[in-house]
C-alpha cells in the first residue's frame, strides 16, 4: 500500500492565519502521539542502564540525570565487560530467544504453506466436500480467528499431555500455525483473487500441469503478499503469552513467558528487566521499521475494496 | 470421507484428456486410501485397548496416533490423484489446511465439552470423574465469572474510544504533513512489541506509584494519590489504556488505508459546494468510511475478546478479580487450582457466548452498513 501525497486546495483557499494554526495544530498533535508511542520505549532502554537509586528518583535523561551503567545488560552477560564470561543467565536467554525465533518461524513457515494452498485452491476451483461448497469452507477457516486461546489451552494441555507434545517446541509451532492460518488465508486470497486468471490459463495451454503453473506462474506474482502474510504471522507468534505460558515449562520456554516471570523473591530487578524486555522488543522493532511496508500490506489486505 | 470436485466452469474443458485414468491405477488408490483408513483405525484401535489395560501391546503415549493421521491425510492425498487425476490435483490444494484445520480444532473442542462435564483436578490423584452439569451450575454461581464477563463488556466498548483516536490518528497521518513515513512508523510501533514486555514495563514501573513518571506526572497535575491499579475503576481504566496502547495503530492502519482509496473528486465537489471542513467530514468522509470503520471495529472486538496477557502479567486480575477478563480468570483457575474440569466449563460456556454475540455483531453491522448507504 503506498502513500500518495495528497494535494488538498483547501489551504488556498484559507487565509494564512488560519493555515498557520492548523499547522500548529495538526504537527502538534502528531508530536504528542509519537511521544505517547516511543515514550515507553524510551524509558525501557534507559532503565536498562540505571542503578536502583536512579529508577526510584525516576531519573529520565542519560548523562544529565544520571550516569548511564551496563548494569542491566551485564546481569544478563551481554555487557562489553561481561560478554566474553560464561553467565547462566545468557545462556538461558539465548535458549529461550532461540525457542522464541524457531517457533515463530516454523510456525509462520508451515501456515504461510498450507494457507496459501488453501487460499489459491479456493480462489480458483469450485469443491465439494458432502455438502460444504467454498463459501462454507472459507467461512470455516475465518471463522477460527473468532475462536478465543482460551478454549482450546485446557483441551490442548490435556491432550498434548497425552501425545508427548507438552513443552515441545513442536507443539508450539503446531498451535501457532492454527492461531495464524485464518489471518494467512484472508490475505492470500486477496492476494490470489487480484491475479488474472488468464495468466494461469495460458500456462495450462502451454503444458504446465495445475501444480506447475501454480509454482512457476502464480508464485512468483504472489510472492510480496507471501511476504507480508509471513511478517504479519511471525509478529503475531513472537508476542504471542497465553499458549506459551500454559503449554511449556522448562524446555520450550518462549521469551514473552522469560520475561514475565521475573519477579524475584526480593523484589523486582528494574535494570535487569528492562534490559530483558529491550532484548524481547528489538527484533521486532527492527522488522517493524525495515518492512514496514509489507505489515500495512497486510493488515490492509481485504480491508479496502 | 466423500468429496467430490466438480470442474470448474472457468477452466477449458478440453483438459478431458487428463482424467483419463486406467481402472487399474483408479483400484490401486482406492486399495491404498482403504489400507491407509484400517491402518489409522487399527492404531487408535490398539491404542484405546492397551490404555484401558484390555491388551498388553502398545505405546506408552499417544503419539504414534498422531503420526498414522499424518501418514493418513498423505496417503489421501496421493489417493485422490490417483483415482481422480486432475480433480484429485485440484483437491490437494484445500486437503493440508482442511485435515490440518479439523484435527486441530473440531477435535479439541468436542474433547474440552467432553472435559467440560467431569470433574477433573491436574493436582488431586482421584482422576477424572464425570459429574454432568455441577460445572455448569457452579459456574452459574460464580460471582468472580460474572464479574469477568461484565468486565469483557466494558472492555469492549472501549473500543468505540480506540475508534475515535485511531480515526483521528490516521486523518492526521492523511493531511498534507511532511515526515509522513516516519510518524507512520513511529504510530505502528506499540502494535510490533511484545505486549508482555510492554506491559510489564509500563505497567510495573512508568505506572509505579511511588517513582513512576507517569505517577509523577499526575501528582504534578494534581492527582493526590496516583495509585493506577488499587481501585478497582482506575485499574479498569489503566488496563484499557495499556491495551488501546497497543491496538489503535491496528485501527489506525485500516482506517488510512480507507481515507486513502477515498476518491479525490467527492472531497473536491464538496468543497466546490462550500461545505466546511467539518461539514465535509460530517456529511462526506464519515459515511464513504463507514465500510472500513465496521470492519477495523468488528475485527478490534474479535481481538479483544481474547485480552488476557497484559491483564496475567500486570494485575493477575486484581485488585479483588476486577480487572479479570475471562481468559485471564480461567487462565488462573487452571494455574493457581489446577482445575481442568471448571475452567474449561468455563471456557466452552464463554465460546458459545462468543459465537452469538459475533454472529449477532456481524448480522449488526452489514445492516448497519447498508442502511447508510
Amino acid at each position: 500500500m503506498s502513500v500518495q501525497t495528497t494535494n488538498y486546495t483547501v489551504s488556498e483557499i484559507r487565509s494564512p492565519a488560519s493555515f498557520i494554526t492548523s499547522r500548529v495544530f495538526i504537527y502538534g498533535a502528531l508530536v504528542f502521539w509519537a511521544f505517547i508511542c516511543l515514550f515507553p520505549i524510551y524509558w525501557t532502554i534507559t532503565t536498562s542502564f540505571k542503578s536502583a537509586v536512579d529508577v526510584t528518583q525516576g531519573h529520565l535523561i542519560p548523562f544529565v540525570d544520571f550516569q548511564p551503567d551496563w548494569k542491566g545488560w551485564r546481569s544478563l552477560g551481554l555487557s562489553p565487560d561481561s560478554i566474553f564470561q560464561t553467565s547462566t543467565v545468557r545462556d538461558e536467554f539465548f535458549k529461550r530467544f532461540m525457542n522464541s525465533v524457531i517457533t515463530s518461524v516454523g510456525a509462520s513457515s508451515l501456515a504461510i504453506i498450507i494457507g496459501s494452498l488453501a487460499a489459491y485452491g479456493l480462489t480458483r476451483y469450485r469443491y465439494k466436500f458432502a455438502w460444504f461448497k467454498n463459501e462454507d469452507i472459507s467461512f470455516f477457516f475465518l471463522s477460527q480467528l473468532i475462536l478465543p486461546p482460551v478454549v482450546l489451552a485446557l483441551p490442548f494441555l490435556v491432550l498434548y499431555r497425552e501425545v508427548g507434545l507438552l513443552d515441545t517446541r513442536i507443539g508450539l509451532i503446531l498451535l501457532y500455525t492454527l492461531m495464524v492460518l485464518p489471518i494467512v488465508i484472508w490475505i492470500m486470497r486477496d492476494q490470489f483473487n487480484s491475479i488474472p486468471v488468464e495468466l494461469e490459463e495460458a500456462a495450462l495451454v502451454d503444458g504446465l500441469s495445475i501444480w506447475g503453473a501454480f509454482f512457476r506462474i502464480v508464485m512468483p506474482i504472489a510472492l510480496p503478499g507471501m511476504v507480508a502474510a509471513f511478517i504479519l504471522a511471525m509478529v503475531l507468534c513472537w508476542n504471542e503469552y497465553f499458549f506459551a505460558a500454559l503449554l511449556t515449562s522448562t524446555d520450550a520456554k518462549t521469551i514473552p513467558v522469560m520475561v514475565a516471570s521475573q519477579t524475584g523473591s526480593q523484589g523486582i530487578n528494574w535494570w535487569s528487566m528492562a534490559a530483558l524486555a529491550t532484548a524481547a522488543i528489538a527484533p521486532l522493532a527492527v522488522i517493524g521499521i525495515a518492512l514496514e511496508r509489507y505489515l500495512i500490506m497486510g493488515m490492509t489486505a481485504g480491508a479496502v475494496k | 470421507m466423500a468429496d467430490q470436485t466438480s470442474t470448474a466452469n472457468q477452466w477449458p474443458a478440453d483438459a478431458a484428456p487428463y482424467d483419463l485414468i486406467s481402472p487399474a491405477r483408479k483400484r490401486l488408490g482406492w486399495a491404498l486410501m482403504a489400507a491407509a483408513t484400517l491402518g489409522l483405525l487399527a492404531t487408535i484401535l490398539v491404542q484405546i485397548l492397551y490404555k484401558s489395560e484390555v491388551d498388553t501391546v502398545g505405546f506408552e503415549t499417544w503419539r504414534p496416533v498422531v503420526y498414522a493421521y499424518v501418514l493418513w491425510g498423505v496417503a489421501l492425498g496421493i489417493g485422490q490423484v490417483l483415482t481422480r487425476g486432475e480433480d484429485g490435483q485440484r483437491a490437494l490444494f484445500l486437503l493440508p489446511a482442511l485435515l490440518f484445520t479439523i484435527a486441530m480444532v473440531i477435535f479439541p473442542t468436542l474433547f474440552g465439552f467432553y472435559i467440560a462435564l467431569t470433574d477433573w483436578n491436574l493436582s488431586s490423584f482421584s482422576g477424572r470423574k464425570f459429574n454432568g452439569l455441577d460445572n455448569f451450575w457452579q459456574m452459574v454461581g460464580d460471582p468472580y465469572y460474572r464479574n469477568a464477563l461484565f468486565n469483557m463488556v466494558l472492555y469492549v466498548l472501549a473500543v468505540l474510544v480506540e475508534y475515535v483516536i485511531a480515526f483521528g490518528l490516521a486523518l492526521l497521518l492523511n493531511a498534507q504533513i511532511r515526515a509522513r513515513k516516519f510518524f507512520r512508523v513511529v504510530f505502528l510501533m506499540p502494535l510490533m512489541l511484545s505486549p508482555v514486555a510492554v506491559s510489564w514495563m509500563v505497567g510495573k514501573s512508568l505506572m509505579e506509584y511511588r517513582f513512576g513518571p507517569a505517577a509523577t506526572l499526575a501528582r504534578h497535575l494534581g492527582w493526590d494519590n496516583p495509585a493506577f491499579f488499587s481501585d478497582p475503576i482506575i485499574a479498569r481504566i489503566s488496563i484499557m489504556v495499556l491495551d488501546a496502547w497497543t491496538f489503535i495503530p491496528f485501527m489506525m492502519i485500516m482506517l488510512l488505508a480507507g481515507l486513502q482509496a477515498m476518491s479525490r473528486e467527492v472531497l473536491e465537489a464538496a468543497r466546490v459546494d462550500g461545505a466546511t471542513a467539518w461539514q465535509t467530514f460530517w456529511q462526506v468522509t464519515f459515511p464513504l468510511m463507514l465500510p472500513v470503520s465496521v470492519t477495523a471495529v468488528v475485527l478490534r472486538i474479535i481481538f479483544k475478546l481474547k485480552l488476557a496477557d497484559i491483564i496475567i502479567t500486570v494485575t493477575s486480575g486484581g485488585p479483588g478479580g476486577a480487572t479479570d477478563s475471562v481468559s485471564s480468570f480461567i487462565y488462573r483457575e487452571y494455574r493457581d487450582r489446577s482445575n481442568v474440569g471448571y475452567g474449561t466449563m468455563l471456557a466452552m460456556a464463554y465460546l458459545v457466548i462468543i459465537v452469538v454475540f459475533v454472529t449477532w455483531l456481524l448480522k449488526l453491522a452489514n445492516r448497519f452498513v447498508r442502511n447508510v448507504n
